[in-house]
């Protein structure tokens, strides 16, 4: 009988390789408080809460993150209205090129983000598209449409035959099985790939560098940031909202399928 | 809602006699998209990487040649694509051998709420900000950040000199290294490595364990001849994550690293400020190849069963 428990030296690994994914995210917390401001000096001379009024007072960040916010919503919306219906069409027939559409669904986070970028950049381009915010939000959209796919197809795949001819016997007609059948059974999932389809948004940068004009989105203020730091502690205040917001749609996607085979986020 | 019924009740029972009709507009709006702005922006992109531009006058002129995609193989161009390649290979290397442990443990031991804290744990990370974990990995590989610190508190600085001494990988400091642009491509694709990896370990059968058990095969001969073999599809699938996604990042190796260039720098420089599209285009066109080539060796390997 092979034995039930780990051996240590596996134990040690696997927790040493959690530590590593974690210690990086938990440092920016700290880093939030520290009363240095020129440098990323370790460990921190003092602690500080200046950091978050100085941010709070800045209109450039709010700026910013109102626009990630809108764009995140726009794109969302978009992506639930086009990723439920491709999964509800794939899910519900067999039919010629059915593969080929999961293939279409999935290509645009398939491929590098800089290349659904630089494709899209030089078709506004040709088609002399100005860059604007709708811009950010057709790319945007474009590879939101997956994640509300992803979880709405395996969703669709477990509402039984059964259920819907029951609905139909009793003389409700597609309309009213949509509304009152396959509605509250996808909802759910829905959501939760709506929360993912958010999360993705808000976060996306490098395909946002090539589709917007002079709009700042939050990461591409934080970009600018990166590559020339004039603001450390605003910096590391908005780096430690940002986790912490983005760590909400994660749980509650999370809560939202669990048990199901298909719990939402494996396929970012 | 007798009116509402009179009006969808038609369409309802066309929808029934000819399911064709409802699924042609039910994959319309997706498909419409999906075509003309992801398609037509792929073909768009396609297009420019065959025109050239003019040495004397800057302006790209609208007629094929191959020109540019031989620019590619110039020395300088060439050794970028070289990089990229070897980068991407390394990182995926290091991400199997690191996620083995977490993907096996999850997979074999881990039950309950134990197997809950390590689903959240690696999905976590995966979902957090990209640039957040970026910008952590500034704080950490800076001269005066918790590294120099944590090594020097050790006694090891010898060390971590001699390291950054070393030709090619190393430099001034971590955080303008090969090694530290590195570690970030590692840590930041290391959880699409897990989840897949876990997926395949998942399916491999407890009793087909204790009969390699039985036939008298150590833990070691278990792990070589079972489970990895079996683990194998996992493995393939989560390289794909992490070979794609180091091949087309220009973001990391701008922030953390030395000034020399990566495919996908070179993409954002040539469409920017040299405005030199068409070189871009063929640039990116790389990658497509690369992973197009990847993806064909992987499905005969079978990795999409494990996706």
């Amino acid at each position: 009988m092979p034995s039930d428990r780990a051996s240590l030296g596996l134990k040690i690994a696997a927790f040493a390789g959690l530590l590593f994914l974690h210690l990086p995210i938990l440092l920016i917390f700290v880093y939030a408080f520290t009363t240095e401001d020129r440098t990323y000096q370790w460990p921190p001379p003092g602690l500080t809460l200046k950091w978050f009024g100085v941010t709070w007072n800045r209109p450039d960040v709010w700026e910013a993150l109102t626009l990630s916010l809108k764009v995140a919503a726009i794109s969302t919306a978009l992506a639930l209205v086009l990723g439920t219906l491709c999964a509800a069409a794939v899910s519900r027939a067999r039919f010629f090129g059915r593969e080929t559409v999961s293939l279409l669904v999935i290509l645009p986070i398939a491929l590098p983000g800089i290349i659904t970028g630089i494709a899209l950049r030089s078709a506004f381009n040709l088609g002399g598209i100005p860059f604007s915010t709708l811009t950010i939000i057709l790319g945007h959209a474009t590879f939101c449409i997956v994640v509300v796919y992803n979880n709405a197809v395996a969703r669709f795949r477990r509402i039984s035959g059964p259920m819907l001819e029951a609905s139909a016997d009793l003389g409700a007609n597609g309309f009213q099985t949509f509304r009152y059948i396959v509605l509250p059974n996808i909802g759910t999932a829905l959501l939760a790939g709506g929360m993912l389809a958010f999360a993705l948004s808000f976060d996306e940068v490098i395909v946002t560098t090539f589709t917007a004009g002079q709009q700042a989105t939050l990461p591409i203020w934080m970009l600018e940031e990166l590559v020339r730091p004039r603001q450390r502690p605003v910096t590391n205040v908005v780096a430690m909202m940002v986790v912490l917001v983005t760590f909400l749609p994660i749980l509650g996607a999370y809560y939202l399928t669990r048990g199901g085979s298909e719990t939402a986020g494996g396929g970012k | 809602m007798a009116a509402l019924a009179r009006l969808t009740d038609p369409l309802s029972d066309l929808f029934w006699r000819r399911p064709r009709v409802l699924l042609v507009l039910l994959l319309a709006p997706p498909l419409l998209w999906l075509v003309v702005v992801y398609i037509g922006s792929l073909a768009a992109l396609l297009v420019q990487s065959f025109f050239s531009i003019d040495e004397f006058t800057g302006l790209i002129k609208h007629e094929f040649t191959l020109k540019t995609y031989a620019e590619l193989f110039r020395p300088a161009n060439f050794d970028i694509v070289i990089r990229t390649t070897v980068m991407a290979a390394a990182v995926t290397i290091a991400a199997a051998i690191i996620s083995f442990p977490i993907a096996y443990y999850a997979a074999r031991y881990a039950r309950g709420r134990m197997k809950a804290f390590f689903y959240l744990a690696v999905m976590l990370p995966l979902w957090s900000s990209y640039l957040v974990k970026v910008y952590a990995w500034k704080l950490i590989l800076a001269k005066e950040g918790i590294l120099t610190w944590a090594v020097d508190g050790i006694g090891a600085s010898a060390v971590l000199n001699a390291i950054l001494a070393l030709p090619v990988i190393g430099g001034n400091s971590l955080s303008v290294s090969y090694i530290g642009t590195f570690l970030v491509f590692l840590y930041v694709w290391l959880p699409y490595m897990i989840l897949p990896l876990q997926a395949s370990l998942e399916r491999v059968p407890q009793n087909l364990l204790e009969a390699s058990d039985d036939l008298g095969a150590s833990r070691r001969q278990t792990l070589r001849h079972v489970i990895l073999p079996m683990a194998m599809p996992g493995m393939i699938a989560g390289s794909i994550f992490t070979f794609s996604l180091t091949l087309g990042d220009y973001i990391i190796p701008q922030i953390v690293g030395s000034s020399r260039n990566f495919i996908g720098q070179a993409v954002y420089a040539h469409q920017g400020t040299a405005g030199n599209i068409p070189l871009a285009a063929a640039f990116a066109v790389v990658p497509i190849v690369i992973m197009g080539f990847y993806l064909w060796v992987a499905k005969r390997k079978g990795a999409f069963d494990a996706l």
